[in-house]
C-alpha cells in the first residue's frame, strides 16, 4: 500500500509553509526585543517564553488537565445538545420554524456579560464552564447538521421513498450519513471554539486551569507565563483540531477517497 | 398484445394531475402487458417526470387510477422498482451495500439481501467489484449497478428515467444492447422515459408520444422489430421510418 505514505507526504506539505512562516515570526520577535531593549513584562522574548514556560511545566501541565477536562465536559453536553437539536428540527418542520430563531438569537448572547453572572449562580465548579463552552459550540454543530440533513438530495429521497422507506429510515439510510461530512466540518470548528470558551470560563473564575493561570500570572505581571500558557493552550486546539480529521478517517473513511477521485 | 387478450400488468385510467395554476397530466390512459417494453417520449417540460412520480406511487393524481395486475395501485409504491436520472449510487455504501439498499429497506436482513444480489453481479458485469465504492466505478457500471439495486427488489414493474442520459454515447449504445438483452431474458415489464427517440425505438415494444402540457398521450407506435435488437438495427430502413413518424409527432406537439 502506498497510500499512508502518500498521505504522510501530503500532510508535511500542507504544514511546513505554516512552520516555515512561524518560525521567521519567531526569529524577528526575537531579533526585536533584543535589539530595542524591550522589559520583559511588557513584552518577553519568545526564548525567554520558553525557558520560563518549561521551568514551570509542573504548574502549566497541572492547569492544562482541569482545561482539557472542562473542555471535553462542555463539548460532550455541546454534542448531545446539537445532535438532539438538529434531529429533532430534521423531524419537524414546526421545531424548524420555531428553534431557528431561537438558536440565531443564543448567538447573540454577550457571553462577556453571562459567563460572569454564570459563576454567581452556579459558583466555581464544573457546571458555569460547561455552559458557556456548550453555549459558545453547540451552535455551529446544530446548524452543520441541521442543514447536512436537509442538503439530501431530493432524488435520493424519492429513491427512498419508492422503496416504501419510512422517514425514520430515510434518514438513517440517507440522511444521517450524507450529512457526516459537515458535521465533521461543524465539528473542527466548535472545537477550536471549545478550548477558547474553556480559557474564557476560567479566566472570570476557576480554582484550577489555564485561564484562571493566565489570569493570576498577568495579575502578576508574569507576561512570559501568560504567553506560555497561550502556546500550551493553541497546542491544545491544534491537538484536537488534528484529533477530528483521525476521527472523521475512522467513520467516514469514504468521504476523502471520493472526492479525490472526483 | 394488450389491445388483443387485454392480458395488461399495468393500466393507466385517464390520470390527471395539476399544481396550483398548472395543469400538468390531462387524462394520460394507457397499458403495459406483462413483459412489455414501453417508452414514453414527450417534449421537455411536458410532465413526464409528473407523470412517473404518479405512477410510482410518489404523488397522488387528482383524479384516476393506477391499476396493477388489475388491483387498485394508486399511490402505492410497492408494485414499482424506479430507477431516477442520477445512478444515486451512496459513497459510504460498498457496491454490492448500494445494489441491497431497497432489500433492507424492506426489512429483510442485510446477509439475505446481499446473498440475493450477488449472483446477479456477473449478469450486470459486475463480478469482482461487490466490495468495491462507487467511485470505483465507471460511469455504464454505476448504471448497471443502479439498474441491479432496481430489479433486485423483484417488483412488478420497472420504471426507468432516463437512466442512461448522463453517458457518452458510445457506452450509452453498450449500455442499450445489455439492456436489451437482459431484459428479454428475465422477462421485466419495464416502462421507459426517454429524450432520446433513437433509444426509444431501440429499446421498446411501442413507444408512447406525450402531447405538450397540460399532457396525454398523442401517439402510440408499435416497434414492430425483430428480437434480440442489433446495433445494425439502427441505419435500416424500417427503423428510420418509425423514428421519423415519431419526430413526426413531437415536432407537431411542440409549440
Amino acid at each position: 500500500m502506498t497510500a499512508p505514505r502518500t498521505g504522510a507526504r501530503r500532510t508535511a506539505s500542507a504544514v511546513v509553509p505554516s512552520l516555515v512562516l512561524v518560525a521567521l515570526g519567531l526569529v524577528a520577535w526575537q531579533w526585536y526585543v533584543t535589539a530595542a531593549g524591550v522589559r520583559p513584562q511588557v513584552l518577553p522574548s519568545p526564548l525567554r517564553v520558553a525557558t520560563q514556560g518549561w521551568a514551570f511545566r509542573e504548574q502549566l501541565w497541572a492547569n492544562t488537565l482541569p482545561t482539557l477536562q472542562v473542555t471535553a465536559v462542555g463539548f460532550g453536553v455541546s454534542l448531545a445538545v446539537g445532535w438532539a437539536l438538529a434531529i429533532a428540527v430534521d423531524f419537524s418542520p414546526w421545531l424548524r420554524r420555531a428553534l431557528t430563531p431561537l438558536l440565531v438569537a443564543s448567538q447573540t448572547l454577550p457571553i462577556i456579560a453571562i459567563a460572569p453572572l454564570l459563576i454567581i449562580w452556579f459558583g466555581f465548579g464544573l457546571l458555569p464552564k460547561v455552559l458557556v463552552i456548550a453555549l459558545v459550540t453547540f451552535f455551529p454543530i446544530a446548524v452543520g447538521l441541521i442543514e447536512g440533513f436537509s442538503a439530501t438530495d431530493r432524488q435520493a429521497t424519492n429513491l427512498l421513498r419508492s422503496m416504501g422507506a419510512s422517514r425514520w429510515k430515510q434518514f438513517r439510510y440517507v440522511r444521517l450519513p450524507g450529512a457526516m461530512p459537515s458535521f465533521f466540518t461543524a465539528l473542527r470548528i466548535g472545537i477550536t471554539y471549545a478550548v477558547t470558551g474553556a480559557i474564557f470560563a476560567e479566566y472570570v473564575g476557576a480554582t484550577a486551569g489555564l485561564g484562571i493561570f493566565m489570569s493570576l500570572q498577568k495579575n502578576s505581571f508574569r507576561t512570559d507565563l501568560v504567553l506560555a500558557a497561550v502556546v500550551v493552550t493553541a497546542l491544545l486546539s491544534v491537538a484536537l483540531f488534528v484529533l477530528t480529521y483521525l476521527v472523521q478517517r475512522l467513520v467516514i473513511p469514504w468521504h476523502g477517497k471520493e472526492r479525490r477521485r472526483a | 398484445m394488450p389491445e388483443g387478450g387485454h392480458e395488461t400488468k399495468l393500466v393507466l385510467e385517464d390520470l390527471r394531475k395539476a399544481y396550483p395554476g398548472l395543469p400538468v397530466l390531462d387524462g394520460v390512459t394507457f397499458d403495459v402487458a406483462p413483459g412489455e417494453f414501453v417508452s414514453v417520449i414527450g417534449p421537455s417540460g411536458c410532465g413526464k417526470s409528473t407523470l412517473f412520480n404518479v405512477i410510482a406511487g410518489l404523488e397522488r393524481p387528482d383524479s384516476g387510477r393506477v391499476l396493477v395486475d388489475g388491483e387498485d395501485a394508486t399511490g402505492r409504491v410497492e408494485p414499482f422498482a424506479y430507477m431516477p436520472q442520477q445512478d444515486l449510487l451512496f459513497p459510504w455504501r460498498t457496491v454490492l451495500d448500494n445494489t441491497t439498499l431497497g432489500l433492507e429497506v424492506a426489512g429483510m436482513s442485510r446477509r439475505a439481501a446481499r446473498e440475493r444480489a450477488r449472483p446477479l453481479f456477473a449478469e450486470f458485469g459486475l463480478s469482482g467489484f461487490e466490495s468495491a465504492h462507487p467511485y470505483e466505478l465507471s460511469g455504464g457500471m454505476r448504471q448497471r449497478a443502479a439498474l441491479l439495486r432496481t430489479v433486485v427488489q423483484d417488483r412488478a414493474v420497472l420504471l426507468l428515467d432516463e437512466p442512461f442520459g448522463a453517458l457518452d454515447s458510445l457506452t450509452r449504445t453498450d449500455m442499450q444492447t445489455w439492456l436489451d438483452d437482459v431484459r428479454t431474458r428475465f422477462g421485466w415489464t419495464v416502462l421507459l422515459i426517454t429524450h432520446d427517440i433513437r433509444e426509444a425505438v431501440f429499446l421498446s415494444d411501442r413507444v408512447l408520444v406525450l402531447g405538450p402540457r397540460p399532457t396525454h398521450v398523442r401517439r402510440e407506435v408499435s416497434v414492430d422489430l425483430p428480437r434480440p435488437r442489433e446495433i445494425g438495427l439502427i441505419t435500416s430502413p424500417q427503423f428510420a421510418a418509425i423514428e421519423e413518424e415519431l419526430l413526426a409527432v413531437l415536432r407537431n406537439g411542440s409549440r
